[in-house]
């Protein structure tokens, strides 16, 4: 499905990704974790199109993206939840998913639908500023937000960052729910262990390369992986 | 103004003296307070409305009225040179969407060549401030350009709705009350206008796009919405509140350029009191602002002298500040708030 | 050398327009441009202190030069006793309650917390104006009463009147210093909107408080530091010098005359300059530059940012103040209705950000390229209209464009200032600084 190979990419003339690659396929969870500093948020922007890539492609489908501005990505079926900022938080929940179907042109409301059976809190709370949401409402409003422009697939950035984990649980839940309905998922996460646990593929990323690459449990399973980042 | 006569308290029943005292009131506080309060609302609107979606305090806005209601004069005169007329209304009402459309295309011009470049540098704030300090400069050469710096009054039509002596002679109170037909249109204008605004920006796709991209540009962006649409619309309003403020402001009161710069200051506390990026708290923040200045330099005097008895009237005029303060008093009122409470009456943004 | 070269053929461009005036016009009014640019570029240092040192937009500044030019009336016009003798009693209870006030309002600051504190403050502020008024009301009708045709007021100290400079600045300072205790934490565009409605409030009260400015009225005859023209008229050797260079006696009186205040206000724009100059490279002016752009940095590093910056702002505003009592001084009356804050707030602003800001030097060359534009725009606006006007016909637009010569200035103003922030946002004279370091600036 979504498919990014050879990633060289920087700031200002310094490299932090070197010669990355990520694949998920359809339906699939994909998950990069790695210690602080590994260029997981840098892999993430290069994926999205907010960094040039020095050498390297991405494809969706197949298709060439890697020249694509972020807003042509969303366009071409790339859902993305930022870490922060990730809501309109005046707007109440509803207004929310209908920004999130912006650049739609046909009805949406089935759409709509669906997400609040994914996440009914939501449609409890539609008429409801997202900012006044707890932390993990807030999440469920910035992944809903995302799956309205029914794409392809979903990247999210640390979703369960600063959130209990009770919410976190929950979170994944969804996660694999979304998974499930055919949508592709990748995530970088902090909480490695919590997030290979769900994983069809994992991607341990140390210092901008591609150290591990196998499913989710494999790494968990991993004697070397567990204890240079899962704390044995 | 109307002439004001000193009512002796009379001997007879309170009630009617109770009336003269709500009629002083009426008509000394409330309506010219209504009056300014729905001016401010408008301007606070308009300058709400770019601070929120371009994050800027625009000091121009002033100007920008005074530049509107120059273009609107112009026009109505043309009107009146043809014979137009829209009696027993004011012409400038039958002027106010040509002088719309003239503020709209001077806007947008600014905005393309002036403010532009600065969004796309994403320079601070401050900078946007100092330029529109330069913009507030071409502004007021262009007004002064077309219309000169005198004084001009431009009210045509059926001037009062209700005379001071009418009312006298309707009610048998000693106690005056005139309406000026620019007071009642005012409030009008500004209930249909506030509404169109409010309804525009919770119930429109496009109106919803500039909530959104005021609370989070990144996210608006990525969202694919248009930001130069986004601020084409902010611009047109903006000119358009400033139109129809300007308009008003000048039919009631009388238009002199030097004027819509002193005004800058209270529409900008009403704006910061309501909460930036909040209409309704702009509305509300206008009215404050507007009873405020009225209420706090009248002079309370007459109104005591029909509800207190005689020995305890006061001597003084019992004026809390003198005229001379008025804009002094938005002043206090938005440190107040400042300070107080920041994000305003109702919760704005402080960025 | 090319570092100096630039600055200094500035410099020499600027004489030499002036010098030209001198030549094609008269040299009185050559003199009275420099006069009045020395003052501007006062003003221009006070406002550079504040934004090119420290990053505070000041949009109040009318207000500051308002009060110094107060302090020119208040230090030298004679007292008026009588006014002293009908009000001063009431005046002095007045002050106290003040006072009593600010201390009540301390006080209750102190044993309350919370919103309680907010509305006890505000309650203690409102019961002391009540006060105060009680006791300014029937003083300051009193003092008002006394004589007012010339004076209703009650006049000043009757100290001479170079005193009132520095006090003008302490004016300003002092007003300043309890301004920046408010409004500083503000962010940067809530500062400029507090104190654009700060000055406002400073000119309403110089406007309305009659008792002690005499208001609109104005105060005039104002004692002055130069002997006036008739007096130069009469000494001898001035005279004779003039003669000496085709000049008449009156001529020569007026010439010196300005020449007199022209080296005075040099000698003042050379001391502040010097002083400027010599804190902009002293540790203290780094640290402010260092705050002004990090502020984040600097506060984490455990700078006071506050403390710094209403240092700058007090010490800017003082310069500012001792201006406008120099602008009294040399106009000889106090006009508060002349006080516009497009004159003496935006103007200025254009002339620091004309003249390069964080540039001392590029401050006072902004302030006399400014002002020369700003007295040349009329005639120069008058031969554009002229111009214009002989190729069209007989009409509405011709007199029309004959009456609009005027409004060159304010165009001319806003076209400099956005030319300048757009393609030249360092000024002519930018400020001297590691080529690593960044403004927060356009560009």
């Amino acid at each position: 499905m979504l498919v990014a190979e050879n990633l060289t990419a920087g700031y200002g003339g310094v490299d932090i990704l070197h010669s990355c690659s990520f694949a998920v396929g359809a339906g699939e969870i994909a998950v990069i974790v790695g210690p602080n500093g590994a260029g997981k948020s840098t892999a993430m922007k290069a994926i999205l199109g907010m960094l040039p890539l020095r050498t390297g492609r991405v494809t969706l489908e197949g298709a060439d993206i890697t020249g694509l501005s972020p807003q042509a990505r969303v366009a071409a079926g790339m859902g993305f939840v930022p870490q922060n900022d990730n809501v309109f938080p005046t707007l109440t929940v509803e207004e929310n998913l209908e920004m999130g179907a912006f650049i739609r042109r046909d009805s949406y409301q089935d759409t709509m639908e669906s997400v609040y059976a994914l996440f009914p809190v939501l449609r409890e709370k539609r008429r409801q500023p997202a900012g006044e949401l707890s932390g993990g409402q807030r999440q469920q409003v910035a992944v809903g937000r995302a799956l309205m422009t029914q794409p392809k697939v979903l990247i999210l950035d640390e979703p369960t960052a600063g959130v209990s984990p009770i919410v976190m649980d929950e979170l994944f839940d969804r996660i694999i729910d979304i998974a499930r309905s055919g949508l592709s998922i990748l995530m970088v996460e902090q909480n490695a262990r919590q997030a290979l646990a769900i994983a069809d593929r994992g991607y341990v990323l140390v210092q901008g390369r591609n150290r591990f690459t196998a499913s989710g449990e494999t790494l968990l399973a991993d004697p070397e992986v567990r204890r240079s980042f899962l704390g044995g | 103004m109307p002439i004001r006569k000193f009512a002796v308290p009379s001997s007879e029943a309170e009630i009617p003296d109770f009336l003269n005292a709500i009629v002083l009131l009426a008509n000394f506080v409330v309506i010219p307070a209504t009056a300014y309060g729905a001016q401010l609302a408008l301007g606070a609107l308009g300058v709400t409305l770019v601070y929120s979606v371009l994050r800027f305090a625009n000091f121009a806005h002033g100007d920008l009225m005074a530049f509107a209601t120059a273009a609107t004069i112009l026009i109505v005169w043309l009107f009146q040179g043809w014979g137009v007329s829209l009696a027993p209304l004011p012409t400038a009402i039958l002027a106010l969407p040509l002088g719309m459309i003239i503020t709209c295309l001077l806007a947008l011009g600014t905005d393309r060549f002036v403010y532009r470049f600065y969004r796309h540098q994403r320079s601070p704030a401050i900078v946007f401030v100092m330029v529109s300090v330069g913009v507030m400069f071409i502004y007021n050469a262009l007004t002064r350009f077309l219309i000169g710096v005198d004084d001009r009054r431009f009210e045509d039509g059926e001037r009062f709705i209700v005379t001071v002596i009418g009312f006298r002679e309707a009610t048998g109170l000693d106690q005056g009350l005139a309406l000026r037909t620019s007071q009642v249109l005012t409030v009008i204008v500004m209930v249909l206008v506030t509404t169109a605004v409010f309804w525009f920006l919770r119930s429109t796709r496009t109106g919803k796009s500039m909530r959104a991209y005021s609370d989070n540009e990144d996210l608006a962006l990525l969202s694919g919405i248009n930001p130069d649409r986004v601020v084409l619309v902010t611009w047109m309003l903006a000119a358009s509140l400033a139109t129809i403020a300007g308009v008003l402001y000048g039919l009631d009161k009388s238009f002199r350029p030097f004027t819509y710069f002193q005004i800058l200051l209270p529409i900008f506390a009403a704006a910061i009191v309501g909460g930036i990026g909040q209409p309704f708290g702009a509305v509300a923040g206008g009215f404050i602002i507007a009873f405020s200045e009225v209420a706090l330099t009248y002079a309370w005097r007459g109104f005591l002298t029909h509800i207190l008895p005689p020995d305890l009237i006061p001597a003084g005029l019992v004026q809390i500040l003198s005229v001379e303060y008025k804009f002094a008093v938005s002043f206090l009122i938005l440190v107040i708030v400042l300070l107080v409470r920041p994000t305003g009456i109702i919760r704005g943004r402080v960025f | 050398m090319s570092r100096i070269a630039r600055p200094l053929a500035l410099y020499a461009v600027m004489a030499s327009l002036i010098v030209a005036v001198g030549f094609i016009q008269s040299w009185t009014v050559a003199l009275s441009i420099t006069n009045l640019a020395l003052i501007s570029a006062i003003m221009t240092l006070g406002v550079n202190i504040q934004w090119g040192y420290g990053g505070l937009f000041n949009a109040g500044i009318v207000g500051f030069a308002a009060l110094g030019g107060v302090a020119a009336v208040l230090v030298a016009m004679p007292p008026v006793t009588d006014a002293w003798i009908a009000g001063g009693t009431n005046l002095g209870l007045a002050g106290l309650a003040i006072l009593g006030t600010i201390g009540a309002a301390v006080f209750v600051r102190g044993r309350t917390h919370g919103r309680r504190r907010t509305w006890a403050t505000l309650f203690t502020i409102l019961a002391g104006y009540i006060v105060m008024r009680i006791f300014l009301d029937p003083a300051s009708d009193a003092i008002e009463a006394i004589n007012p045709s010339i004076q209703g007021y009650l006049g000043g100290l009757g100290l001479p009147v170079l005193v009132a400079w520095p006090v003008g600045g302490l004016f300003a300072a002092g007003a300043a210093y309890l301004v920046g205790k408010v409004a500083l934490g503000l962010r940067a565009d809530y500062l400029a909107i507090a104190t654009l409605g700060i000055a406002e409030i400073i000119l309403a009260i110089l406007k309305n408080e009659n008792w002690l400015t005499r208001g609109v009225k104005n105060v005039t005859g104002i004692p002055r530091p130069i002997p006036s023209e008739r007096t130069f008229q009469t000494i001898g050797w001035v005279t004779e010098l003039g003669h000496s260079f085709g000049l008449s006696p009156a001529m020569t009186a007026a010439i010196a005359n300005r020449l007199g205040y022209a080296l005075l206000f040099l000698l003042v724009l050379g001391t502040i300059l010097w002083l400027a100059e010599r804190a902009l490279n002293s540790p203290w002016g780094r640290m402010m530059r260092a705050i002004r752009d990090n502020q984040d940095a600097a506060e984490a590093m455990g700078k006071d940012v506050t403390r710094r910056h209403l240092q700058v702002f007090v010490l800017g505003s003082a310069v500012v103040g001792i201006a406008g009592a120099m602008l009294v001084t040399l106009d000889g009356q106090f006009t508060p209705t002349a006080y516009t804050p497009l004159r003496y707030t935006f103007v200025i602003w254009v002339m620091v950000i004309l003249g390069g800001s964080g540039n001392n030097w590029g401050a006072v060359l902004g302030g006399f390229v400014v002002w020369y534009t700003w007295v040349m725009a009329e005639p120069i606006g008058n031969h554009l209209a002229a111009a214009l006007a002989d190729l069209l016909p007989a009409g509405w637009l011709r007199s029309h464009i004959l009456d609009s010569a005027p409004h060159l200035r304010p165009f001319l103003m806003g076209m400099i200032l956005l030319l300048c922030l757009r393609f030249a946002p360092h000024g002519l004279i930018p400020e001297r600084r590691a080529p690593s370091t960044r403004k927060p600036e356009a560009n």
